[in-house]
C-alpha cells in the first residue's frame, strides 16, 4: 500500500474526504437500483416458476385467477399460482401503442409548429401550454376522464345496437380503450413535445440554411432536414413517453374499465369501446392483496414485467440512436 | 450564340414599382407549396390550437367546478364517514398530507440529487462508475412509480426499519409518511440531478480555475461558487420534482395507506407519531372520491382536484419566475 | 405541379452594357483609357489568365444601392453592381467587410437573420427579388456556403435531396443516379466517392465536403450561382477543378464568387468588386482592377496582398 499524500494541515472538508463521501452516496444510489431489481425479481420468481411461459399466455379469466390466488393466501389453504396475464399484457400493448402512436404524430407536428412555423405569439402561448399539460397530475386527468369523457363515450358514441351486439360477452359503458388512449395521449404528448423542441432547436442552422439556399421550401426543409437531424431526440422522447405510458397506473385504473378482458380487434371498430385493464393498474387495484403471499408474488411478477419493458425500451432507443449516428445526426 | 433582346415573359410580375415606394414583400407563404405540404401546415395549426383548447378546457372546467363545489371549510375539516356528501367533512388531512409529503420528499431528494450532480460534473472518477451512475439515474427516471411503490413495501416492512412505521408485535406495517416520502424522493431525484447538472455544466472552466488560483479547495469552490451560481437550475429541478411528488398517486396509494385521515401511532412523540402513521394526500383523496374510488363523492373530488390544480399552476408559475429571473441576471457569454 | 419547376433561364442582353473587350493575357497593356495610371502591382504581369474572354455577357441581376444593417451595425453600405451571365464576378475584400452578407442578400437568405434589415433593391431579370417568392428565387439563385454544410445523409442522398425536393416525381435511386453522377463529376468529386456513394457525407474530408456542396448546388440547375469562398479548404488540384468548372459554367449561369485568394480572382473572374468595411470601393474588370486600379485603397489592398 502506498501512502496517501495528506496535506499537513487542511480544511475540515478536504477534497479527498468530500470526494469519498460523494462517491459513497453515488454507490449507495446505484446499489439501491440494483437492490430494487433484485428484490422485484426474487419476489416475482415463485409466480413465474409455477406458471412458466404460460404466465404470458392466454387462458381462463384473469380476474378469477387473481381472486383465487389472493384467497388461497389469506385462507392458509394450499397456495394457488395459476395466472395467465395475456389480457392484461394485450391491454397494455393496445393502450400504450395507441397512445404512443397518436402522441408521437401530434407531438411531432406540434413541436415542428412551435419551432418553425408558429408566429411568435403562438409559440409563446404554446410553450407554457405544453409545460402545463405535462405537469397536470395523472389523477386529475383520470377524474376528468371519468366524469366527462367516459359518460360522453358511453352515452353519445356507443349506440344501443352496438351495446346489444356484444351484450353476452362484455358490457360497454364508456370505460374503454378509446377513453384510455385519448387521455393517455394528452398526458404523454406534451412530454414528447418538450424533448422534440429541444432537439429541433439544436439542429445546426447551416443544414437548414443549406437546404433553403437550394430553393427547397420551409416545410420540406423542416421535415427532411431538421426533423431528420433531430431523430435522436425524437427517439429519446418517444422512449420516455413509452416508459411513462407503460407505467401509468392510476389514470388507467380509473379509465380503462378494470376488467381482465382482452379487446378483440376482430370485433370490428367496436373493439375500441371495449373495456380492459393493463398491467400497471392491476397492481393498483390489488394492492390490498399484498399481504397474501401468492398474490404478492403475482403482483411483483407484474412489476418485473413492467420494469423489463421499460428497460427494454431504453435499450431499444439506445440502439436506434447508435444506428442513427452513422450519418452524423447529432 | 446570338443574343437577342427579349422582353420578360408576361407571366412574370412586372418590373419594380416606381422608386421611393418600397415594394410589398413576397414573404415565403404556403401559396407555392404542394397541396400535401399545405395540408400538413393546417394540421400543425389544428393540433396547436387543440393543445391550447385542451389546456384551457381543463383549467376552465376545473375552475368552474371548483368554484361551485369548493367550500372553505373543506380545507379545515378532516374527512369523516357518512352517507351523503354533506356529512363526510372535508379533506384537510389530505391537504396537509400533500404538504408533508412534498416537504419530506424534496428535502430528501434535493441534497442527494445535488450531491450526485456535483459528483458527476466535478469528480466523475472512476469513469466507469460515472457512466453507471448516469445510467442509474436514467433508469430511475424510467421506472414506473408503481414499481417503486412495491419495492417500498418490501424495504419498509423489514423489521430493521420498523421504527419508520407502525409495528405490531414484530409485524411491521410498512406504510407511513416516511415510507411514502422516501420513495417519492426517488421520483423527484432524476429531475433534480438533471437540472443541477445542466447548471453546473454551463459554468465555464475559467470560473473554477479562478477560484483554485486564489487557493480555494475544490470542495470550497463547489460550495461557495459553483452551487450558488447554479442556484436557478437547482431551483428549477426542485420545482419540477415537487410537481412530480404532489402529482403522484401510485406511491401514496401503496405506501401511505388506504385511509382518508391521519392515523398517528400511539405513544410516539410528536411529530413522529404522525409521520410514522398512515395518512392521505390530495391525489389519493381525488382518486378515492372519484366515481371509481371507494368514497364516490364526485363533488368533493372536483373540489380537491381544483386545489391540486392550483398548486400545480403555482409551481408552474414559480418555475417560470425562476427561469425569467435567471435569464435577466444573465449567464456566461463568450 | 407546373409552378414548382424552375422557369427557363431568360437571357437578356442589356443594350447599355456593351460586351467589354478583354485582353486574355496580362501584361499586354491594353488600357484604352490609360487614365488609371501605371500598372500598380508588378506581381500580376507575371500571372497568366488562363481563360478566354467571355463570348457574351447578359445582365441578370442588378444590385441597386443596397445597404444591410445588423441592428445598429451597417454591414453593407449602399452597394450597386451588376451580375452578368457569361462572365464571372469575384467579390474580394478583407475579412468582415460584408462580402458574405451581400451574397446572402442576393437570394434573400439575410431574411433568416432576424436582426438583418435591407434597404435598396436587388433585381433579377428586372424583377425586384422581394416580389419573387423566396423558394422560387432560391431555386434560381443558389448558394454554396463558406462553411461546408453537407446534410447528415449519404453522399448520394445529399444530391438526390435537391432533385427529389425540386419536384421531380420519380424518386427511385436508379432514376436519379445519372443526374447525381454528373453533378458529382462536374464538381470533381465523382472519382473519389464513386465506389461508396452511401458513405456518410459528414465523414468526408473538409475539401470533399465543400465539393459535395458545390455538386449539390449544381444539381439544382440554378441561373445564378453564389459561391462563398468555395476553395478555402481545397488543395491546389481540386481548386483547379473547381476553377475550371466555374469558367465552364459562366456561359449558362451567372457566377458570383467570394474569395480571399486574389490570384484566384484574377485567374477566373471577368469582373471584380473590391469591398472595404461595407463599401464597394471599386468595381472593375479583373485586369484593370488588378493592374490599374482606379482607387488608392484597391491599389493598397491588391499590392499589399501580392507583396
Ligand atoms: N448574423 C449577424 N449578426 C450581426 N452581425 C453580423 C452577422 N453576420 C455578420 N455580421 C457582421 O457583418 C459584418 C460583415 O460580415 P460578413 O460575414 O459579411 O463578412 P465577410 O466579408 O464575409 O468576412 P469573411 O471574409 O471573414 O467571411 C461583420 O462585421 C460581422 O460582424
Ligand atoms: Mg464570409
Amino acid at each position: 500500500m502506498e501512502e496517501e499524500l495528506q496535506p499537513e494541515y487542511g480544511p475540515k472538508w478536504s477534497d479527498q474526504r468530500v470526494e469519498r463521501m460523494l462517491g459513497a452516496l453515488v454507490i449507495f444510489v446505484v446499489g439501491l437500483l440494483l437492490a430494487m431489481i433484485a428484490v422485484v425479481l426474487i419476489r416475482a420468481w415463485p409466480s413465474f416458476a409455477h406458471n412458466g411461459l404460460a404466465w404470458f399466455g392466454p387462458g381462463g379469466d384473469v380476474d378469477d385467477e387473481l381472486n383465487a390466488i389472493s384467497l388461497s393466501g389469506q385462507n392458509g389453504t394450499e397456495y394457488v399460482w395459476t395466472f395467465h396475464a395475456w389480457p392484461l399484457i394485450w391491454s397494455t400493448i393496445l393502450i400504450t401503442g395507441g397512445a404512443v402512436i397518436c402522441g408521437l404524430v401530434s407531438a411531432l407536428f406540434v413541436s415542428v409548429f412551435i419551432v418553425e412555423f408558429a408566429p411568435t405569439w403562438m409559440s409563446n402561448v404554446l410553450q407554457p401550454v405544453v409545460r402545463f399539460l405535462a405537469s397536470v397530475p395523472s389523477v386529475i386527468y383520470g377524474l376528468l376522464g371519468v366524469l366527462v369523457l367516459v359518460p360522453f363515450i358511453g352515452n353519445q358514441l356507443i349506440t344501443e345496437p352496438q351495446k346489444a351486439s356484444v351484450a353476452g360477452v362484455i358490457s360497454l359503458t364508456g370505460y374503454s380503450l378509446l377513453a384510455a388512449v385519448l387521455v393517455l395521449t394528452v398526458m404523454i404528448a406534451p412530454l414528447m413535445v418538450s424533448i422534440f423542441t429541444d432537439g429541433l432547436r439544436a439542429v445546426k442552422p447551416g443544414w437548414v440554411e443549406g437546404s433553403l439556399a437550394l430553393g427547397v421550401n420551409r416545410w420540406r426543409t423542416t421535415w427532411k432536414i431538421a426533423v431528420r437531424a433531430a431523430r435522436p431526440a425524437i427517439v429519446a422522447g418517444t422512449v420516455l413517453a413509452v416508459a411513462r405510458a407503460i407505467g401509468e397506473s392510476v389514470m388507467l385504473a380509473m379509465l380503462s374499465g378494470s376488467v381482465g378482458f382482452a379487446p378483440n380487434p376482430a370485433d370490428g371498430l367496436i373493439f375500441i369501446y371495449e373495456p380492459s385493464r393493463p398491467l400497471a393498474p392491476t397492481i393498483v387495484k390489488n394492492v390490498d392483496q399484498l399481504s397474501s403471499k401468492p398474490a404478492n408474488a403475482t403482483l411483483f411478477a407484474i412489476a418485473a414485467v413492467l420494469l423489463f419493458s421499460a428497460a427494454f425500451c431504453s435499450f431499444a432507443g439506445w440502439m436506434a440512436r447508435r444506428a442513427m449516428r452513422k450519418y452524423g445526426a447529432a | 450564340m446570338a443574343p437577342s433582346v427579349a422582353t420578360p415573359p408576361p407571366e412574370r410580375p412586372q418590373a419594380a414599382p416606381p422608386q421611393g415606394k418600397a415594394p410589398t414583400k413576397a414573404v415565403e407563404g404556403s401559396s407555392t407549396w404542394s397541396m400535401l405540404d399545405r395540408i400538413g401546415l393546417a394540421f400543425c395549426w389544428a393540433l396547436g390550437l387543440l393543445f391550447c383548447a385542451i389546456a384551457v378546457a381543463i383549467v376552465v372546467y376545473l375552475f368552474l367546478q371548483g368554484v361551485k363545489f369548493l367550500k372553505l371549510d373543506q380545507l379545515t375539516t378532516p374527512a369523516a364517514t357518512g352517507f351523503s356528501e354533506t356529512e363526510t367533512g372535508g379533506f384537510s388531512d389530505a391537504l396537509i398530507g400533500t404538504i408533508i409529503v412534498a416537504v419530506m420528499g424534496i428535502s430528501l431528494a434535493l441534497p442527494v440529487g445535488i450531491a450526485i450532480a456535483v459528483w458527476l460534473v466535478e469528480y466523475g472518477r472512476p469513469a466507469p462508475l460515472a457512466r453507471v451512475t448516469e445510467l442509474t439515474i436514467e433508469a430511475i427516471a424510467g421506472i414506473p412509480s408503481i414499481v417503486l411503490a412495491l419495492f417500498g413495501t418490501v424495504i419498509f416492512s423489514s423489521t430493521a426499519l420498523g421504527f419508520l412505521s407502525r409495528s405490531n408485535e414484530g409485524v411491521v406495517f410498512g406504510r407511513s409518511f416516511f415510507a411514502a416520502a422516501a420513495m417519492l424522493s426517488l421520483v423527484a431525484l432524476p429531475l433534480v440531478v438533471a437540472s443541477t447538472r445542466q447548471g453546473l455544466e454551463s459554468i465555464p472552466r475559467h470560473v473554477r480555475e479562478a477560484s483554485y488560483a486564489v487557493g480555494k479547495t475544490k470542495a470550497a469552490t463547489i460550495r461557495r461558487i459553483l452551487l450558488p451560481t447554479a442556484r436557478p437550475q437547482v431551483a428549477t429541478g426542485m420545482i419540477l420534482g415537487l410537481g412530480r411528488i404532489i402529482g403522484d398517486t401510485a406511491i401514496i396509494l401503496v405506501l401511505l395507506g388506504a385511509t382518508q385521515n391521519f392515523a398517528p401511532v400511539e405513544g410516539a412523540v410528536f411529530p413522529f407519531d404522525y409521520l410514522r402513521g398512515a395518512g392521505t394526500t390530495l391525489t389519493n383523496f381525488v382518486y378515492e372520491a372519484s366515481p371509481t374510488g371507494n368514497l364516490n363523492q364526485p363533488q368533493k373530488a372536483y373540489a380537491a382536484a381544483f386545489v391540486l390544480l392550483l398548486m400545480v399552476l403555482g409551481l408552474n408559475a414559480a418555475a417560470d419566475l425562476v427561469h425569467r429571473r435567471a435569464r435577466k441576471a444573465g449567464t456566461w457569454s463568450h | 405541379m407546373e409552378p414548382l419547376s424552375a422557369p427557363p433561364p431568360i437571357r437578356r442582353l442589356d443594350p447599355q452594357d456593351p460586351i467589354p473587350a478583354r485582353e486574355v493575357v496580362l501584361g499586354v497593356p491594353t488600357n484604352g483609357n490609360g487614365a488609371a495610371g501605371a500598372p500598380a502591382a508588378g506581381g500580376f504581369t507575371a500571372a497568366k489568365r488562363s481563360i478566354a474572354a467571355p463570348q457574351f455577357s447578359i445582365r441578370r441581376m442588378e444590385v441597386d444601392k443596397v445597404s444591410i444593417h445588423y441592428g445598429a451595425k451597417e454591414a453593407v453600405k449602399g452597394v450597386s453592381l451588376p451580375i452578368r451571365q457569361g462572365e464571372v464576378l469575384a467579390l474580394i475584400g478583407p475579412s468582415g467587410c460584408g462580402k458574405t452578407t451581400l451574397l446572402r442578400s442576393l437570394n434573400r437568405l439575410t431574411e433568416l437573420t432576424a436582426a438583418a434589415r435591407l434597404t435598396g433593391s436587388i433585381r433579377l431579370d428586372d424583377v425586384d427579388i422581394r416580389l419573387i417568392e423566396p423558394t422560387l428565387l432560391r431555386r434560381r439563385v443558389t448558394m454554396v456556403f463558406q462553411q461546408p454544410n453537407p446534410f447528415p445523409m449519404s453522399v448520394f442522398d445529399n444530391i438526390a435531396y435537391v432533385l427529389r425536393e425540386q419536384g421531380s416525381r420519380r424518386t427511385k435511386k436508379k432514376v436519379l443516379a445519372p443526374q447525381v453522377h454528373s453533378a458529382l463529376q462536374r464538381a470533381g468529386l465523382f472519382e473519389e466517392v464513386k465506389d461508396n456513394l452511401d458513405h456518410p457525407a459528414l465523414k468526408l474530408s473538409g475539401g470533399q465536403q465543400q465539393r459535395l456542396c458545390i455538386a449539390r448546388a449544381l444539381a439544382a440547375e440554378p441561373e445564378v450561382l453564389l459561391l462563398d469562398e468555395p476553395c478555402s479548404a481545397l488543395d491546389p488540384q481540386s481548386t483547379a477543378v473547381i476553377e475550371d468548372l466555374i469558367v465552364k459554367l459562366r456561359d449558362d449561369v451567372a457566377v458570383v464568387i467570394v474569395t480571399h485568394n486574389l490570384q484566384q480572382a484574377y485567374r477566373i473572374a471577368d469582373h471584380v468588386a473590391f469591398m472595404y468595411l461595407g463599401d464597394l470601393v471599386e468595381y472593375n474588370s479583373a485586369t484593370r482592377l488588378f493592374n490599374a486600379p482606379a482607387q488608392e485603397r484597391t491599389r493598397e489592398y491588391v499590392s499589399g496582398a501580392f507583396g
